[in-house]
């Protein structure tokens, strides 16, 4: 119990995707500038890193070394469809905003990363816990930083105006850097540097 | 002719893959130690970018698109396969690396020597399968996303050699340890894209 359990809990801050394995960075910055694509966005990789490491994990003694990266594309490739199709019928808004990105997931190294690190040597189960934690690793990263930037970059969160704007007669200035591309790279910077001094175990060594 | 230029001058400055839409980070930030190695993967990217996007053109042009079939028979225009475009593209880059990773082995060995490591990782690069889905997200016809493709991996190795050079130059720097490697490296991107807006809104 208590193995699936770290299984499940050290992705999140101990061993983080996104701050530590330096993993499936491209879609954490380009969809938090508001709190809903962040957080369909996380809901989808969840999805798919889960599911994809309970198949390679099942087929792991039947795949072939030599071959086993398509193999697992194409199972993974095959999850993105199916969350694709899915946006597209229930939240097509969203999934109009995410563009690529949700085609992207194919590449994000963290499920590839998962896939090859761990579901290649564990049994199903606990590859699905694997999945989820990294998955919840990921999200808490997206989260935070899609808060930070929708709340300073256009004073609202999940679109509802927190802060009154003052271009609407309120008295805050949105700060437009949190919007655009430069204000990603800061804040996920400054959360690497607050993980690591929380935690001194993970500072990089030269 | 202008329009091609412009598209590329687009690809490489303006629209930056790495820059602007966080593309290919994963490797970004993981190969930009070194110039030296930086300059191959960025080669590897470039070339690899400018034959598949192309490729993938020509398969969703041909086979994917609603009515795509109809060169086959009249009675396939109804089909529309475009929910398939991410399995085929992923098989068509994962099969052109192979390809581009033999076809240098056997003619050109130095430059495979050169390349050699990084060819197998692009394939699960993600600004290679991004630069095909954005082609098909804008309807670029064959010409245009072949000088896309060029332009946009022109335009991330620009930023993966300027990366390393400033990285190599940062070795000598006394950061706090926190902020050491990782965290200090996110904040020079952010400070690359910053310098990189300078170029919004250019055209020729």
């Amino acid at each position: 119990m208590s193995k699936s359990r770290e299984a499940l809990i050290d992705p999140l801050f101990n061993n983080n995707p996104i701050a530590l394995q330096v993993l499936g960075i491209c879609s954490a910055l380009a969809v938090t500038t508001q709190m809903d694509t962040a957080l369909v966005m996380s809901a989808a990789v969840v999805f798919v890193l889960l599911f994809s490491n309970l198949f390679v994990s099942l087929l792991r003694n039947q795949i072939p070394t030599n071959i086993r990266i398509i193999v697992q594309l194409t199972i993974i490739a095959s999850l993105v469809i199916v969350v694709d199709q899915v946006l597209k019928a229930y939240l097509f808004e969203i999934s109009k905003q995410l563009s690529v990105f949700v085609g992207l997931i194919i590449t994000n190294c963290i499920i590839m990363g998962r896939a090859e690190a761990y579901a290649m040597q564990n049994p199903p189960r606990m590859s699905m816990i694997d999945g989820i934690g990294n998955g919840l690793g990921y999200a808490v990263i997206l989260a935070g930083t899609a808060v930070i930037r929708e709340l300073f970059g256009s004073g609202s969160l999940m679109g509802v105006q927190v802060l009154a704007l003052a271009g609407e007669g309120g008295w805050y200035t949105p700060n437009g850097l949190m919007v655009l591309s430069p204000g990603a790279f800061f804040i996920i910077g400054f959360f690497i540097w607050a993980i690591r001094v929380w935690k001194p175990a993970q500072v990089e060594q030269e | 002719m202008e329009h091609y230029l412009n598209l590329a001058v687009k690809a490489i400055f303006v629209e930056n893959m790495a820059l602007a839409f966080f593309l290919g980070m994963c490797s970004f930030l993981a190969v930009s130690k070194r110039v030296s190695t930086a300059l191959g993967l960025g080669a590897a990217v470039i070339f690899v970018l400018t034959v598949t996007v192309p490729l993938n053109n020509l398969v969703y042009a041909y086979a994917l698109k609603p009515g795509a079939l109809a060169w086959l028979s009249p009675s396939l225009a109804e089909i529309d396969l475009s929910f398939l475009g991410f399995l085929t593209f992923i098989g068509t880059i994962a099969a052109m690396t192979q390809i581009v990773e033999m076809t240098l082995d056997r003619f050109a060995p130095a430059l495979y020597a050169a390349l050699g490591i990084f060819l197998p990782l692009i394939a699960v690069n993600c600004a290679i399968l991004g630069a095909s889905l954005w082609m098909m997200e804008r309807n670029y016809n064959l010409v245009e996303s072949a000088v896309f493709g060029f332009g946009s991996g022109v335009g991330w190795a620009l930023a993966i050699v300027a990366l390393a050079g400033i990285r190599e130059r940062l070795r000598y720097s006394n950061p706090p340890a926190g902020l050491r490697g990782l965290g200090l490296t996110f904040i020079i991107v952010g400070l690359m894209a910053i310098g990189f807006m300078a170029f919004a809104g250019v055209q020729l």
